[in-house]
């Protein structure tokens, strides 16, 4: 069994030194996840390398959706729609690199493909968050499905990138040294750059800007009549988790070196919400605890049974019944942390 | 005669058939204790509404300070210098009271896309929230969640909240709402110490709080205002008495 390695990797992360039991199980997820996949690459087991670096591009994901489900209270159902624009961001550069065309855009450089990522997605978030922070409630949720399946379409109409078939990265990413066909420097770059992300919304949320936008969660009648404009808040929020996920989707594609219109269809949408719901909506670990439980269990069951999706509706029934605030805060309340 | 700080030209608003606002041409005095009285479902709160920019009139017209306010957002309203309480306790409920105070002070100090300094460390900020509360007997729970508060430390909280958004006009409607006696003494001594620094328009039901408090009173039946003036005026109104005081 992968066995947890040093902490020194949480210490980027600012945790308080009374950890209580969500720390520690914070901490431990951590560990467990970094250190089992380099632990697992020294002892000769490629697939839990694979398996480690799926979960912490999701795990990515998941924590920029939470900064804005979580802590903005905004139920975005499209946010997988980030994912594809960084994974295509990555794809069709470095398609054109190898077979001509467009040489506006074709490289392989890996700074251009994840600038070009989270330049798009920001921006793809600028655009249809404007229109879609208008409305609310069951609005909202069906307007992000619907901008996101717009996207989907799209990329489903680009016959020169393989349509629904999508598009093999035959030359993945250059980063300077880093060479990412390696499975363990491809793993260990997403590892730090999910530290990162944790480091960035740890600020984020407890900064003057996160506090507004965690108060028009709470009360957005109140927070106006105080003064601040919510809709911007929510905004700015919308495009910084859109950049961060267009980066877990560039990530996603260089290590499959794969991209498809699949990796934005609104069931993986849905699968996001799932772990960051599942895991604990507002809390910084809780979307990496839903993530690793959805690809361990996906892992386990998909061997089995064609409907392994079923399980997962049934842990999220059980999760919102039974642990309000989703796993993290259920971990915390059986440690008496608040 | 002083220039008004409030005033509203013909205002009106209906809900389908219900004319709730009925050309209402109302005026607040810098620093005077505007008292608003009339029976319930009179149209007290749905003026207010209209004042603070979250319902908006169908005719007529709002001033503030000089300037045309009638469909301004609220955010740009409260920037101006108003600000509202709640009939119904309108608090962020997950956070604490010094998070709901400072939050206040926050928005009108005007730098609120900081990303990465930690807000709850602030001194600035933190320190003038906890003399917020001090003045407001809130100090001992700064800390607490306001949803563990009683009701009637909500309702300080309210006031609290509109006035460390520094505004120059309160809004308050019905402050003292579904309190005990003890506690409305508070909310109207509290209200007491204010009176010198704010300009105040106050919704109360209560006629030995309106008269204590108020420098001039108008009332509202039916949508429109009847009457306007002082309280010894508004005591000896035949029309008021008949309308509004009598059925006391
Ligand atoms: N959003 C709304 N939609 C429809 N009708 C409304 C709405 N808000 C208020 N009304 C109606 O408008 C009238 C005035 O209501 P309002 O709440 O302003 O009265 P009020 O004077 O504040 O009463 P109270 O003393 O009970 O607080 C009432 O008849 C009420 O039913
Ligand atoms: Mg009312």
């Amino acid at each position: 069994m992968l066995r947890p390695a040093s902490a020194h990797k949480t210490a980027a992360l600012g945790l308080t030194p009374r950890l209580g039991a969500r720390g520690w199980l914070s901490v431990g997820l951590l560990a467990l996840i970094g250190g089992g996949g380099v632990v697992a690459h020294f002892a000769g087991a490629p697939f839990y390398v694979d398996l480690a670096t799926r979960l912490v591009c999701l795990a990515i994901a998941a924590t920029s959706l939470n900064l804005i489900l979580g802590y903005g209270g905004l139920l975005s159902f499209g946010h997988a729609v980030f994912i594809g624009i960084g994974a295509y961001a990555v794809g069709i550069p470095s398609y054109h690199a190898t077979y001509g065309d467009w040489q506006a855009i074709a490289s392989y450089n890996g700074f251009f493909h994840l600038a070009l990522a989270m330049g798009l997605s920001g921006l793809f978030a600028l655009v249809t968050g404007a229109i879609s922070l208008r409305t609310r409630g069951v609005h909202f949720i069906m307007i992000t499905m619907a901008f996101a399946q717009m996207m989907f379409f799209f990329f489903v109409s680009l016959e020169a990138y393989g349509g629904d078939d999508g598009l093999t990265i035959d030359v993945r990413s250059e980063l300077g040294p880093l060479s990412l066909d390696d499975p363990l420097q491809m793993f260990l770059l997403a590892f730090g750059v999910l530290l990162a992300t944790l480091w960035l919304v740890d600020r984020l949320v407890h900064s003057r800007f996160g506090l507004v936008l965690q108060g028009a969660k709470d009360n957005d009648e109140r927070m106006r009549m105080i003064g601040f404009n919510t809709y911007v808040f929510r905004l700015v929020a919308y495009v910084i988790a859109g950049a961060l996920c267009g980066l877990a989707g560039a990530l996603l594609g260089n290590f499959t070196a794969f991209v498809s219109p699949d990796m934005l269809d609104w069931t993986r949408s849905g699968e996001l919400m799932f772990m960051v719901i599942l895991g604990g909506a507002g809390t910084l670990l809780g979307p990496i605890l839903g993530a690793t439980i959805f690809v361990v269990l996906e892992e386990l069951l998909s061997g089995l049974t064609i409907y392994w999706h079923l399980p997962f509706g049934a842990l999220l029934i059980l999760s919102v019944l039974f642990a309000r605030g989703g796993l993290m805060a259920f971990v915390g309340r059986l440690g008496g942390n608040d | 005669m002083t220039e008004s700080l409030l005033k509203t030209v013909d205002l009106s608003k209906s809900f389908g058939g219900i004319e709730a606002t009925r050309n209402i041409n109302l005026e607040v005095r810098p620093l005077e204790t505007h008292a608003i009285i009339g029976p319930n479902g009179a149209g007290k709160t749905t003026l207010v509404s209209q004042l603070s920019g979250t319902l908006l009139p169908d005719r007529g017209a709002i001033y503030f300070a000089g300037q045309e306010i009638t469909r301004l957002s609220p955010h740009r309203r409260a920037a101006l210098g108003l600000a509202r309480s709640f009939q119904i306790t309108s608090l962020l409920m997950s956070m604490t009271v010094l998070d709901n105070v400072a939050l206040a002070i926050q928005a009108h100090d005007g730098h609120s896309f900081r990303f990465f300094a930690r807000a709850r460390t602030e001194p600035g900020l933190r320190r003038r929230a906890q003399e917020v509360l001090a003045r407001f007997d809130l100090a001992q729970r700064a800390h607490a969640k306001v949803a563990t508060l009683s009701h009637g430390e909500r309702r300080q909280v309210e006031i609290a909240v509109a006035v460390a958004t520094g505004a120059r006009l309160l809004l308050l409607d019905e402050p003292m709402a579904g309190m005990g006696r003890e506690e409305s003494r508070r909310i109207v001594a509290l209200l007491e110490g204010l009176k010198a620094s704010k300009t105040m328009l106050l919704i109360e039901h209560d006629m030995d709080v309106v008269f204590a408090l108020a420098d001039r009173i108008s009332v509202l039946v039916d949508g429109a205002l009847i009457a306007t003036g002082t309280p010894e005026e508004i005591r000896a109104n035949g029309t008021v008495r008949r309308a509004y005081l009598g059925e006391m």
